[in-house]
């Protein structure tokens, strides 16, 4: 996975760092005032990384490239932008604390491919579309990004970026589209995947594979 | 009249919308699905019904286009048959006690039936800023406090909570097209909707594919999508998931759990 490296050495800030601080000065008081320093920042940042990666989208999907190159560099945007290790962990539920660690890294790999394949072919019906930020607050332990994506022929839609830098950089973990958020559903999937391999957790990243 | 008949189903499916049972919580949402074993056989008879009949029949209707801006024709059905239902969404917001969303569908069905040729284009939406302000009976009757009621698979008609499927019933009840029209002109209004919903299902019929043939439990992703997707639209709570929490709670996957 030549992506990750890469992308570390190109991370200009440490804000988790700052974070920490932050909270551990005036732990109860960022929780009372939201709006406060740290967090107004980290707002800014959540919202700034949603901007780039939707930027990242869109050139891919006017490119206009062949589908299969466009599902490649989806799913480079997905590992760039996305806290893949977290989602894929949370998708797979329960049975991830009982894997081995090479055989959930082989997992993870998977479903990186899977969500690229899947969700590239949902970005087909964003051509000619258009996706505005249009806020970002803070929400339990992490950040929600809003933005409403204006699609052809279709009333406006809301869709919502949950945004954390607990894996130690700024990262989203979840999509919510018009109250339909991607951990849930792909945790049904994931799950009921794993049922029809009775478990096997090589087997499902066998069929993942292919999935998507 | 067709009232009548059709109050002796709306009165069952009320019974069944207030029937108690124990939610359970799965994939981090709240599902309430005591008849799932005959929603699943429903299900498996849509499936059916979608890959033989609705997905072939609207791939042809669409062109076979890629593109949503394809298939103007079918576009024209589904103007005009989402125009005709747009006095009933006024009256659900009336009921539901919100002036404002049903000013809007107001004028755009004003709008729409005149310059929009009987409601063929969409000129309030795109040259009045008036687009369709969604609503249904479903949703007043979650206003006037009726609860969730059971998760159910209607055939053809596909996903539904109890108490939306009592609204589909009230909806034809309460739709002054229906009370104001001949029956020979109720009877094409009626034909015009379904066929509009049929355009619509050809709109998104890679995505409707998507789920319903591609997913390994095509039945509970449907079924969450419609509860998460329906709860937000009544504002009824979204799963906020903290994969960061659940992960430090070593033992607990699901944040919500007691």
């Amino acid at each position: 996975m030549p992506i990750l490296p890469r992308m570390t050495s190109s991370t200009p800030m440490r804000p988790d760092r700052r974070g920490v601080l932050a909270l551990m000065g005036a732990g109860t008081a960022a929780v009372l005032m939201p709006g406060g320093g740290a967090w107004a920042l980290d707002a800014n940042q959540a919202r700034a990384l949603i901007d780039r990666a939707l930027g990242e989208v869109y050139r891919v999907i006017n490119a206009g490239q062949p589908p299969a190159q466009m599902y490649r560099e989806f799913e480079t945007i997905f590992a760039r932008y996305a806290d893949v290790d977290v989602i894929a962990r949370s998708a797979l539920g329960p049975a991830a604390r009982q894997a081995g660690p090479a055989a959930l890294a082989a997992y993870t790999q998977a479903f990186q491919g899977y969500i690229g394949r899947k969700y590239g072919k949902r970005f087909r019906e964003f051509i000619g579309s258009r996706i505005e930020v249009t806020g970002a607050r803070p929400l339990k332990s992490f950040f929600a990004v809003t933005s409403v994506a204006y699609l052809n022929g279709r009333a406006p839609m809301e869709v919502e970026w949950h945004v954390s830098n607990k894996s130690g950089r700024d990262r989203f973990f979840n999509i919510i589209i018009e109250g339909v958020n991607m951990l849930a559903s792909e945790r049904a999937e994931i799950s009921a995947m794993l049922t029809a391999r009775r478990g096997d957790l090589a087997g499902l990243t066998a069929d993942l594979q292919r999935a998507g | 009249m067709a009232s009548l008949s059709l109050a002796a189903p709306l009165a069952l499916i009320l019974a069944l919308a207030g029937c108690a049972s124990q939610p359970v919580m799965q994939d981090s949402i709240r599902v309430n699905d005591p008849y799932e074993a005959q929603n699943r056989r429903v299900h498996a008879f849509n499936k059916a019904v979608d890959r033989h009949v609705i997905s072939p029949v609207s791939t042809r209707l669409s062109g076979g286009g890629d593109t949503p801006s394809q298939g103007g024709a079918v576009n024209l059905v589904i103007n005009a048959g989402s125009n005709l239902s747009l006095p009933g969404k006024v009256v659900n917001s009336l009921l539901q006690g919100r002036p404002e969303p049903a000013i809007r569908n107001f004028f755009r069905f004003a709008v729409n039936t005149t310059l929009g040729i009987g409601g063929l284009l969409d000129p309030a939406g795109t040259d009045f800023g008036l687009p369709e302000q969604d609503t249904d009976f479903g949703e007043t009757l979650a206003v006037w406090g009726v609860p969730e009621g059971p998760y159910l698979e209607l055939p053809v008609l596909g996903p539904a909570t109890g108490r939306d499927a009592a609204g589909k019933v009230g909806d034809l009840l309460i739709d002054p097209l229906y009370h104001l029209l001949h029956p020979d002109g109720a009877l094409a209004v009626f034909g015009l909707r379904v066929a509009s919903k049929a355009g619509e299902r050809a709109r998104f019929g890679d995505t409707v594919d998507s789920v319903l043939q591609d997913s390994a439990d095509s039945y509970a992703q449907l079924r969450l999508i419609y509860l998460m997707h329906r709860r937000h639209d009544l504002n009824e709570g979204g799963a906020e998931i903290d994969p960061y929490a659940d992960t430090a709670a070593d033992d607990v996957i699901d944040p919500y759990a007691p």
